[in-house]
Parts: C-alpha cells; sequence; structure tokens
C-alpha cells in the first residue's frame, strides 16, 4: 500500500507492506536520527512526535501514520538549544539514546512542565545506559527553566 | 594548562545527538544482503542432519551456510591480546549447539522477509544432550560442554575441557592455615554475584563488503577492530593484510562489544557471495546470543586481631564463563588482582578457584570485570568482620587499606592471565575520597540508621575500591600526528571512542602540548587501514595508554615545527620555540606563523610532509581509587529498597575533561546500582533466557538512582599522562557492596546474593 507522510514538514510518498513498522519505514526514508533500541516500546530510543505528541515509532505501524505529520530531531527546531545543553553537561556520550530524549524533553518544554520531578517521570521511558541520567538533569533543569 | 583539564564538548556530540548517520547500521552498502542467524533451540545438542533445501527455494534467499560450508578454526572470540589468556573453543559454525541462541545456520536474502521466512523452513535434527545449567555442578559433569579434539589454550590457563573447566587460577602468599590460628576474630561467609547483562543501546551490528581491490572490509560497532581484523583473519584462514575494520560511531559497549559477534556471519556471507551483508542483531538475539557477565561465588575468609588489624584474607572462588571461555581466565584473576591489594597489609593472601563452562549465554568482559565480582564478596566481608569487631567500617578500613607511597606483591604476582607488574602506588587519596564521601552523605550523623517511620528505615553503607589504567606490559596504544596546510592537525588514533568521549580528550592532550586549541585537532580513530595500531577500547586503558602515545607524538611534532620553522627563520634550531601560533626566535624579533610555514612547506619551500608518531605500553598499571557511600530506604513491610542517596568520591589522578569524567562515573555507580538491586538473569528449566528483552530485565530509570553525588579529589600520577589515570570502570565497582552494607546497617540482614530484591530482604527479615 501507498502511504503520504509529511515528516518534517516534507511530503513523503512510500509504497509500505501492511506489517511494516513506522520506525523502519522513517529510516528507509532516511530519517537516520530514529534508532531501533528494544523493539519493544520500553526505551523511548525510537520516540518521534506524531501529529506533535511523543510516540515509540517502533512500536507503530507505518500504515496508521498515513496522513499524518512525524517530527524526527534532524526537523526539531529547539533541538539544537537543548543538545548544546546537553553537550556542556558532557551528557551526550554515545548518542544513541538522544534523540528521543530531546524530542521528549523538548514536548515538555512545549506543554510547560518546569518541575524536575514531574519531568523525570515523564521522562521515565526514556532509558539511558551510559551516563547515569544525573548529566541529563542538569542539562534539563536548565532547559525547562525549572527553578529548585 | 591551557586545553587539558578543561570541559570541552565532545568533537561529536552534535552529529551524535541530532541523529546524523554515523553508526554501523546508518553506513551499510544500501545494496546489503540482510543476514539472520538460525539460533538453538537448545542448551546442549549435536545437530544430526540439517535440510535447507526448502529455505532455499523463497525468493530473495541468496546464501544459506551451515558448520559444513565454513571453516573449522578452533578461535576465542575474546577481543584481547595475542596469544589470547582465553581458551580457543568458539568455531564460526559448529555441528554441537551449546546454549539456546547459538549459532546453527547463517541466511542471507534480498529482504528481511524472506529471511525471516527461510530461517523457518530450514529443518534441523538435534541429538539432545542434558544440559549443564548450574555451574556449581559443571565439574565432573556428565556432559562435557567442549568434547571436540580441537579445543585449546593458547597457554597453560588451567584448561581442562573434559571436566568443563575454562581456567583455573591459585596463588597463596603466607601461610593461611596458620595465622588463622592466631586471629582473634575470623569471618566466613560465601557471596554470589548475578549475569548482568550490558544493555549497551546499539545492538551489535556488522556489515562488509569486498572492496574494489577484492579485499574484506568490515565495519562494526566493535571496541576492538584491531583485534576484530585478526581473529577474523584467523577464522578464515586469509591474510591480515587482506582484511580492513572501520569502526564507525558506537553506541556504547561496556566490554559487551570486546569481541566478535556478528563480523564472522556477515563475513563469511560476502566471501561466499561476494556481496555487501549486514546483521544487526535484534534486542533479544543481544540478550540471547552476545556476552553476559560471568557470574562468580566466592567463599571469603577473613581473620583479624581483637583491635582491627586484618592478617588474612582467602578467597575461593567459582565463575561460570557459560558456554565458551571467552575472558575465563582473566575476569577471574581480576578479581583477585583488582581487589586484594587493597588491603595491603596481611600477613597471609590466598586467592583460587575455577572458572567453569555452563550451557548458558557465554560471558564476556563488562565494565568492571570481575573487580566489581569480588568488591561485592570482599567488601561485604570486611563489614561482617566490623560487626564482629564491634569497630565503625570506615575506620576498620583505614585502618588496614592501602596508603600513597605503599605496594603489595599481588601487583607482580598478578596479571590478566600471567604475571602482573610490580609498582609503588604513587597516587592514592582514598583516605581524602572517604572524609569527602563521609560528609557528603553525612556518615556521622546517619550510621548506622535513622528510623523514619513505623515501617521505613534509613542506613547508610559504604565500600572502597580500585581498578586499573590498561594492562601492565601488554596493552599497546599508538598515534600518528599530521600537520596539515592550514596549520591544522589530523590526530590518527587506533583508540576506540565508545562514546566515553574519548576522541576528545586525546585532542585536548594534544593540543595541550602543541598550545594549539583542541579545536584544531581533527581526530580519527579507528580504521586498521588508516590508522595506527592499539589494543583497544578495554581494562580502563584509553586515557592512560593511548593518551600516552598521544602526548609522545605531540612532544614529537612539535620538535618537528621547531625544526623546520628554525630552517624557515635561518636561525639554529636551538635558538627557535614554538608557542602554538608562531615559530620564533628565542632572543630575537624573527617569527614565521605555523600557518604560513605549513603552507609553504607543501607548497614552496623546503617542501615535505610534518608526520609524527609514537606508540606506548604500559609499564604500570596505576589503579584509580573509590569510596562509595549509599543511603537506602527499606521498608520492612515489603522488603522494597529506595536509594535515596549515592555518593562517590574518586582519585583517578587529573581529570583530562572534568565533565566526561564525571559522567563515566555517574554512569557507571548506575549501572552498579542495578547490578546491586534489580538486574536479575533467569532461564527457564530448559536453559532459554527469561530476561530477554526490556520488560523482564530491568536496568535503572531516572526514577529508580536517587541523588548521586560525585567528587574527585586532587591527585597526579606521575606516570600519566598530565598525571592522568583511568576512569572508565571504577565507577561501577562499589554500588553493589556499599548498598549490601547500608541495608544491613539499616535492617539488620545480609544479603550475600546479587541482586538484592524486596524478596531476599523479606525473608531474611522474617
Amino acid at each position: 500500500m501507498r502511504i503520504k507522510l509529511k515528516v518534517n514538514n516534507k511530503t513523503e510518498e512510500i509504497d509500505i507492506e501492511p506489517h511494516e513498522i513506522l520506525l523502519d519505514v522513517l529510516r528507509k526514508l532516511g530519517y537516520y536520527s530514529v534508532r531501533r533500541g528494544c523493539d519493544t516500546g520500553m526505551c523511548g530510543i525510537c520516540t518521534v512526535l506524531f501529529d506533535g505528541k511523543p510516540i515509540p515509532s517502533c512500536s507503530v505501524f507505518a500504515a496508521r501514520a498515513d496522513g499524518h505529520e512525524i517530527t524526527t530531531v534532524e526537523g526539531l527546531e529547539d533541538a539544537k538549544a537543548f543538545a548544546k545543553l546537553l553537550s556542556e553537561e558532557g551528557a551526550d556520550q554515545c548518542g544513541y539514546c538522544s534523540p528521543g530524549l530531546i524530542l521528549n524533553t523538548v514536548y515538555l518544554k512545549k506543554i510547560g512542565v518546569k518541575d524536575l520531578n514531574k519531568a523525570k517521570i515523564k521522562l521515565i521511558g526514556n532509558l539511558c545506559r551510559c551516563t547515569g541520567y544525573e548529566s541529563q538533569h542538569r542539562a534539563i533543569t536548565k532547559f525547562l527553566g525549572v527553578t529548585k | 594548562m591551557k586545553e587539558v583539564t578543561k570541559n570541552i564538548i565532545k568533537k561529536d556530540a552534535f552529529g551524535l545527538m541530532l541523529g546524523k548517520p554515523v553508526y554501523t547500521n546508518d553506513l551499510a552498502p544500501k545494496d546489503s544482503l540482510i543476514v539472520k542467524i538460525l539460533r538453538s533451540p537448545h542448551a546442549f545438542a549435536k545437530i544430526k542432519h540439517i535440510d535447507i533445501s526448502e529455505a532455499e527455494k523463497i525468493e530473495g534467499i541468496e546464501c544459506i551456510l551451515t558448520y559444513k560450508d565454513v571453516p573449522k578454526n578452533p578461535i576465542t572470540r575474546a577481543g584481547q591480546g595475542h596469544p589470547e589468556p582465553s581458551p580457543h573453543d568458539w568455531y564460526i559454525l559448529d555441528e554441537y549447539v551449546r546454549y539456546v541462541g547459538d549459532e546453527v545456520a547463517i541466511v542471507a536474502g534480498k529482504n528481511e522477509n524472506a529471511v525471516t521466512k527461510a530461517l523457518k523452513k530450514i529443518k534441523v535434527e538435534y541429538e539432545i544432550f542434558e544440559p549443564v545449567l548450574d555451574f556449581e555442578k559443571a565439574e565432573e559433569h556428565s556432559s562435557i560442554i567442549h568434547p571436540e579434539k580441537e579445543a585449546h589454550s593458547m597457554f597453560e590457563i588451567g584448561f581442562n575441557a573434559p571436566k568443563n573447566i575454562a581456567a583455573s587460577y591459585e596463588m597463596q602468599i603466607g601461610d593461611i592455615e596458620e595465622e588463622l590460628k592466631k586471629c582473634e576474630v575470623v569471618v566466613k561467609e560465601r557471596f554470589y554475584t548475578q549475569a548482568q547483562a550490558h544493555v549497551a543501546f546499539e545492538p551489535h551490528s556488522a556489515t562488509s563488503y569486498i572492496d574494489m581491490h577484492g579485499r574484506l572490509v568490515i565495519i562494526s560497532s566493535t571496541q576492538v577492530p584491531f583485534h576484530v581484523r585478526r581473529i577474523i583473519s584467523e577464522a578464515f584462514d586469509i591474510p591480515i593484510r587482506n582484511i580492513r575494520v572501520i569502526k564507525p560511531r558506537i553506541g556504547g559497549g561496556f566490554g559487551g562489544k570486546q569481541a566478535v559477534h556478528g563480523e564472522p556471519f556477515v563475513a563469511a556471507v560476502t566471501l561466499k557471495t561476494g556481496k555487501p551483508a549486514k546483521l544487526i542483531y535484534t534486542r533479544q538475539e543481544v540478550f540471547e546470543s552476545t556476552y553476559r557477565r560471568h557470574c562468580m561465588r566466592f567463599d571469603v575468609t577473613l581473620g583479624a586481631t581483637k583491635d582491627g588489624k586484618l592478617k588474612v584474607i582467602d578467597m575461593e572462588g567459582l565463575s561460570d564463563t557459560g558456554a565458551y571461555g571467552e575472558h575465563a581466565l582473566t575476569t577471574f584473576m581480576v578479581a583477585g588482582s583488582k581487589t586484594l591489594p587493597l588491603y595491603n597489609k596481611v600477613n597471609a593472601v590466598r586467592f583460587k578457584g575455577k572458572v567453569v563452562y555452563t550451557n548458558t549465554v557465554p560471558a564476556g568482559a563488562y565494565r568492571g570485570y570481575g573487580a566489581i565480582q569480588a568488591n561485592f564478596a570482599l567488601e561485604s566481608a570486611l563489614d561482617i568482620l566490623s560487626q564482629k569487631l564491634g569497630i565503625d567500617p570506615v575506620e576498620l578500613r583505614k585502618k588496614n587499606m592501602m596508603n600513597e607511597g605503599e605496594t603489595s606483591p599481588i601487583f607482580k604476582i598478578m596479571g590478566e592471565g600471567r604475571e602482573g607488574a610490580e609498582m609503588i602506588i604513587k597516587s592514592c587519596k582514598l583516605n581524602e575520597c572517604i572524609e569527602e564521601g563521609m560528609k557528603l552523605i553525612g556518615w556521622k550523623e546517619k550510621y548506622p540508621r535513622i528510623k523514619v517511620s513505623e515501617t521505613k528505615v534509613r542506613g547508610v553503607g559504604m565500600a572502597i575500591a580500585m581498578q586499573g589504567s590498561g594492562i601492565a606490559n601488554i596493552d599497546m596504544a599508538s598515534a600518528i600526528l599530521k600537520l596539515n596546510d592550514d596549520g591544522s592537525f589530523n590526530l590518527l588514533i587506533g583508540a576506540t571512542d565508545l562514546g566515553t568521549g574519548s576522541d576528545t580528550i586525546l585532542a585536548q592532550m594534544a593540543a595541550e602540548i602543541l598550545n594549539v586549541s583542541t579545536e584544531n585537532i581533527i581526530v580519527y580513530s579507528s580504521d586498521t587501514d588508516l590508522t595506527p595500531f592499539d589494543t583497544g577500547a578495554y581494562a580502563s586503558s584509553t586515557t592512560y595508554v593511548s593518551g600516552h602515545a598521544v602526548q609522545l607524538a605531540a612532544e614529537k611534532m612539535k620538535k618537528l615545527i621547531i625544526k623546520e620553522g628554525a630552517k624557515k627563520l635561518e636561525i639554529p634550531e636551538e635558538k627557535a620555540d614554538f608557542d602554538g601560533e608562531f615559530i620564533y626566535e628565542k632572543d630575537g624579533n624573527k617569527r614565521v606563523s605555523l600557518k604560513e610555514l605549513a603552507t609553504v612547506l607543501y607548497y614552496t619551500e623546503n617542501q615535505k610532509q610534518l608526520v609524527a608518531d609514537a606508540s606506548y605500553v604500559g609499564k604500570e598499571s596505576p589503579p584509580p581509587y573509590m569510596a562509595g557511600f549509599a543511603e537506602v530506604e527499606v521498608d520492612i513491610e515489603t522488603g522494597k529498597v529506595k536509594l535515596i542517596n549515592y555518593v562517590g568520591v574518586v582519585d583517578c589522578g587529573v581529570t583530562i575533561n572534568p565533565n566526561l569524567a564525571k559522567v563515566q562515573i555517574e554512569g557507571g555507580i548506575v549501572q552498579g546500582i542495578g547490578m546491586a538491586l534489580f538486574e536479575d538473569v533467569k532461564y527457564t528449566q530448559n536453559g532459554k533466557l527469561l530476561t530477554n528483552n526490556l520488560m523482564n530485565y530491568k536496568i535503572p530509570s531516572r526514577m529508580d538512582i536517587g541523588n548521586i553525588i560525585v567528587k574527585f579529589v586532587e591527585s597526579y600520577e606521575p606516570s600519566g599522562p598530565f598525571g592522568a589515570k583511568s576512569v572508565g570502570e571504577i565507577g561501577i565497582d562499589t554500588p553493589p557492596a556499599a548498598i549490601a552494607n547500608a541495608i544491613y546497617n539499616a535492617v539488620g540482614v545480609r544479603i550475600t546474593q546479587l541482586p538484592i530484591t524486596p524478596e531476599k530482604i523479606l525473608n531474611a527479615i522474617k
């Protein structure tokens, strides 16, 4: 079947198999920032914004995305600003999970989360094995303008 | 210092975070055949018959390989120096399968669908054997896991395949029994540590193709590109010169990628078909068919006098290497060599034991590498001793631990797979680490416990640890610096940045010597064709060993610049100097900028390329030290443990990039917390791994870790580059023991088997 997506404001049309997963289709289209971490929707690495809301792209059929808007980190305006804060804390490390974390955190800013604990709870599904999270939290605190 | 000790942003930060295609799967040729592996459903069996005829008929299938189609050269997948201290007991494919998940056949096709279908159509008849699933029953078991005659060790490592023993080791100093008789207090306890999974988020990935010269090129998510090249050469009987291994960006390793995993399978397909091939492990495959930490059992006996002088340490261990003997001997030896010197004032010390084969997921290198297992046992036993003696556990450690300027005979006796290297500890600020840690956790106010409600009690506990900095006389690194025609430099290194930021800190070191900005150093790391040799990123070696090579290469480059600058200025070399921007006359006015010199060198005058290279092998392995303090809250109704605070104070010498060093420690602590509290490995009765996804295998989330506070004490290691020691592994070592000790101090129960789950605590309380 043929689906039409708007990815990072660009219209993409692609033939897919009915069982194909959004993550794989996005990678086929060349959006390599979308990375597979766990296959089970547990790690948050493959997060994309689906009509502006974060979802794990490994757990969504591509067919469901037909006619919808997808944003990956390549097309996210605030991504660089948050990436800069992460890098200043050394919180990037292997970087594999960073796009997913960035997408989710930028979403939290958009919906006005300003409490670090609330942010941590919302980001609980964004796992990271390298950094130990604390450096991410230092950057998130700055990015969200959290007052302690 | 200008560049070193600064928080410089990682060179690859934005490329990684903003999604540039940089990992193996992103870089695989677009027309790569998809490779998948048919894996054994049995823990131990012999393949009687394989029928691939139906599978081959599926449209899009290009090749199916079984053990009959590949060379049977016994190798070890362990990425270690040659000759490896791991037995050569692994084959690309074999007629025996030794664990659920072991490789049976390689299937390659044009698309994933075809390959998945083909996997289901292969018919295999097995002769099933009784598997060895309990490592305490492995020795002398009626099932022999490696009955094949080809398996062998490269030198004497205590390998005894007919008894399911991959390696064994024994050392003793003094007379244990005699000294124990003299001791007033003796502690004897048995401890168990589990098989932790690495969970690096980029799965193991490899791709291969044949280049225009007919050479095999492998792009791999590996910590050890040079070892991969050598092992593939051995496995397929092709010369090293015909293989190139490229390491792109790596999504975490933690030791799990210190080996070959997918490389032989893609290579087999490419060699057979001439076509590019790629194998990207699924998460389930990563859990079931790559590496996990060696489970270990330790029987610890400590003897002391009433006033708290530790006189005897006796540790007898049993380690479970799984189906193959990778890192079997060395992880076991490190369990001794990276814990016993902590208490260097004893009269007698013994360390012995065996590493056995079982029909479970193979064990391999994992951050902490034996040290964390033994640290849990020894540092828990120390606390038991302190209770018996009625001495504060901190005081007991201070009284007996190693100090600066001291040594331990263990250093010379125990290396990694062979003898070690003598050394006198020139930097050890353990005392300061402990003092600072006590302050940060509030030890005096909180020890041993504070009752916070009728059902909740908080306790504090601590442990100390040491690691090493590379493997003395084995780990070798080299670096090449090349001056470009705009005055910038290329730094070519074999060291493998796994995300730690080593490319950046190595550039900082070169920049410091050359007195230029780190931005002027363009790093290219790990391509066996282009970069010089490096044993790889493991054993906490990059900062210390590779850093040293970079420092030496930069010093040479500086001399070359001064020499060529002096020629250009027409002054004697001794009268010239270089300040990072200009080569100038010391007592005069002549000067030329590096940029101008570089331009004329390449285009007009005295034309030549400036290149400097250096190699380094550590003559010793100075340990970084750490004191870890845990504050836990235990719910006595449910046994649930909440980690409130974890304080880690570290002596790793000078931190080349304090931010990156801190994150290394924070990340290590969190992995250690996972090992202490949640990460549990479970199999079915038939030996299939149950914890083969992230739903069943829990790693710490950001809500599980409490506050982590990391501090460094000021220290300078004279043998290290710019005073640095390693920082990669030490962070992981203390949490298991410190948390176990804190739980004991809170509720009076001693859990001796990791992970410390609520069930275990509740059962012990009752």
